[in-house]
């Protein structure tokens, strides 16, 4: 194996292009060296990206915020205008694993690993996220939830990096939530999540994005369960719908964590405490 | 597999080092190095036991490359008692029976002084939270816990004279 730390995100996707054998990116190295260590793959070539400056970088503009590849957890987790734009995507983030995990793991490794049930992603696709995908063919712009294909499996090609994840600007009077359910209160996987976005209007939910983690092979976007509130300000008829929705999307598993009857029955529970969080903190009462 | 060159600097003092590229720097520490104050647990992030800073952030180090830390700043917990005297932390994990067996205690002293560095009053939930990553097999938590405590109270003190020493001076 050999091990390479490029400066550009165009040399590491000449690395990554040029490699005849297996290739990974190497962020935080959370998902990847446990894999590595279970011999559950044998890389050729690692392209650690920690070293390129626009992976390591946060930056502002009208188009939104961009969130370098490489920003750990811990650095978003430090960065108070995005924690106060977009608190449901940091605290969702910050979920992931113990501090000695925090200090290392990256949004983008959470979504390329594509576990069912990481939690940025969730909290990611609700805020209508992006991300940068870049190859020796050039770039590409993606919505987050064009990447997980299945448990295990993204859509990015062969030779392809993504350099960074863009949250969109934020309209006034916006909120973001995730909550998950897990049997422990730290280090554990979620056995159902929940992420939820909105913008409100004269009190009234104007636009909103639901997602659910956990309960199917990738996290799910229900444009049933945003249908079910947009135009109300969250009456019980209007949380009662949006809990059936979100019941109805599920496909989950069936494991000694939680049943597929639990599961289920949980996504709506937590979907109504999340939209209420997100209401509020949109200004809503 | 050829091995990679390493310039690093640990506990203050610059290193180098030839290493695989797939060596972790746990394996790196301890058996290049000899520094095996640094312990080996699961060997999948779980445990925390080799738990170092790299840049003064915690991380386990079963989870990070050799081949990683070059350029970079390693403290293990060899270079956390100075000109021979115990750290606080140390001194009261002794004073608390925090430890047993001894294997988890350097990934706790090295989670709990970046803990007090960031947080000098932690609630007893809030250190709770900031020692999850590392785990013990013999004494419960609770000593440890109380052992952070009484830390925290003394290192407080401790610098409450330093700040007022250097008002004076
Ligand atoms: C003890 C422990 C606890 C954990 N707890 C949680 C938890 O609570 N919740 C949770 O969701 N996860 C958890 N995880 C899993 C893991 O920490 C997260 O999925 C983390 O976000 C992965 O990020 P990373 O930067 O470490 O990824 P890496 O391990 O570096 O990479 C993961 C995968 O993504 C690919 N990749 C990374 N960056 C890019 C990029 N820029 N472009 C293209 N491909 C890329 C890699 O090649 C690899 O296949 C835990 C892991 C451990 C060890």
């Amino acid at each position: 194996m050999r091990y390479e730390s490029p400066s550009t995100t165009r040399e590491a996707a000449a690395l990554l292009d040029k490699e005849a054998g297996v290739a990974h990116v190497l962020a935080g190295g959370t998902d990847l060296l446990v894999r590595m260590k279970l011999g559950h793959i044998e890389p050729d070539l690692l392209v650690d990206i920690k070293r390129i400056p626009a992976m390591k970088s946060i930056s502002h503009s009208a188009r939104g915020t961009r969130i370098g590849a490489a920003v750990s957890g811990a650095e978003l987790g430090e960065h108070k205008a995005i924690a106060k734009a977009w608190p449901g995507v940091v605290e969702a983030t910050n979920l992931i694993g113990s501090d000695q995990i925090q200090s290392r793991c990256t949004m983008v490794g959470n979504l390329c690993n594509a576990s069912p049930a990481a939690d940025s992603v969730p909290a990611m696709i609700a805020a209508g996220a992006r991300v940068v995908v870049v190859s020796r063919r050039g770039r590409r712009t993606v919505p987050v939830e064009k990447i997980v294909t299945g448990p295990g499996r993204t859509s990015l090609a062969r030779g392809e990096v993504i350099e960074a994840v863009v949250l969109p600007a934020r309209p006034a009077r916006s909120g973001d939530a995730y909550l998950r359910f897990t049997p422990r209160t730290e280090m554990d996987i979620a056995v159902v999540s929940v992420g939820v976005n909105l913008t409100l209007e004269r009190g009234r939910v104007k636009t909103a994005r639901v997602v659910l983690g956990a309960v199917a092979p990738t996290a799910i976007l229900v444009p049933a369960a945003a249908k079910a509130i947009i135009g109300t300000r969250l009456d019980d008829d209007a949380l009662d719908k949006l809990a059936a929705a979100c019941s109805a999307a599920c496909n989950p598993i069936d494991d000694k964590r939680g049943t597929i009857e639990y599961r289920t029955k949980v996504a709506g529970v937590l979907a109504r405490r999340a939209v209420k969080i997100a209401f509020q903190r949109a200004g809503g009462a | 597999m050829a091995a990679v060159l390493v310039s690093t600097t640990i506990n203050g003092d610059a290193v180098q080092y030839a290493c695989p590229p797939d060596e972790s720097l746990l394996d790196v520490l301890r058996n290049r190095l000899g520094l095996s104050g640094v312990k080996e647990g699961c060997s999948t992030g779980d445990c925390g036991a080799c738990s170092v800073t790299l840049d003064g952030r915690l991380v386990c180090s079963c989870l990070v490359l050799g081949a990683e830390a070059q350029g970079r700043e390693i403290a293990t917990i060899e270079g956390m008692a100075q000109d021979g005297k115990l750290h606080p932390l140390q001194e009261n994990f002794i004073e608390y029976a925090a430890l047993q067996c001894g294997i988890c205690t350097p990934g706790f002293l090295m989670a709990a002084k970046v803990l007090l560095e960031r947080n000098p009053d932690p609630t007893e939930t809030e250190i709770r939270y900031a020692l999850a990553g590392n785990l013990c097999r013999c004494t419960g938590y609770d000593k440890i816990v109380h052992a952070v405590q009484a830390s925290a109270k003394e290192m407080r003190k401790l610098n409450k004279k330093k700040s007022r020493k250097k008002a004076r001076a």
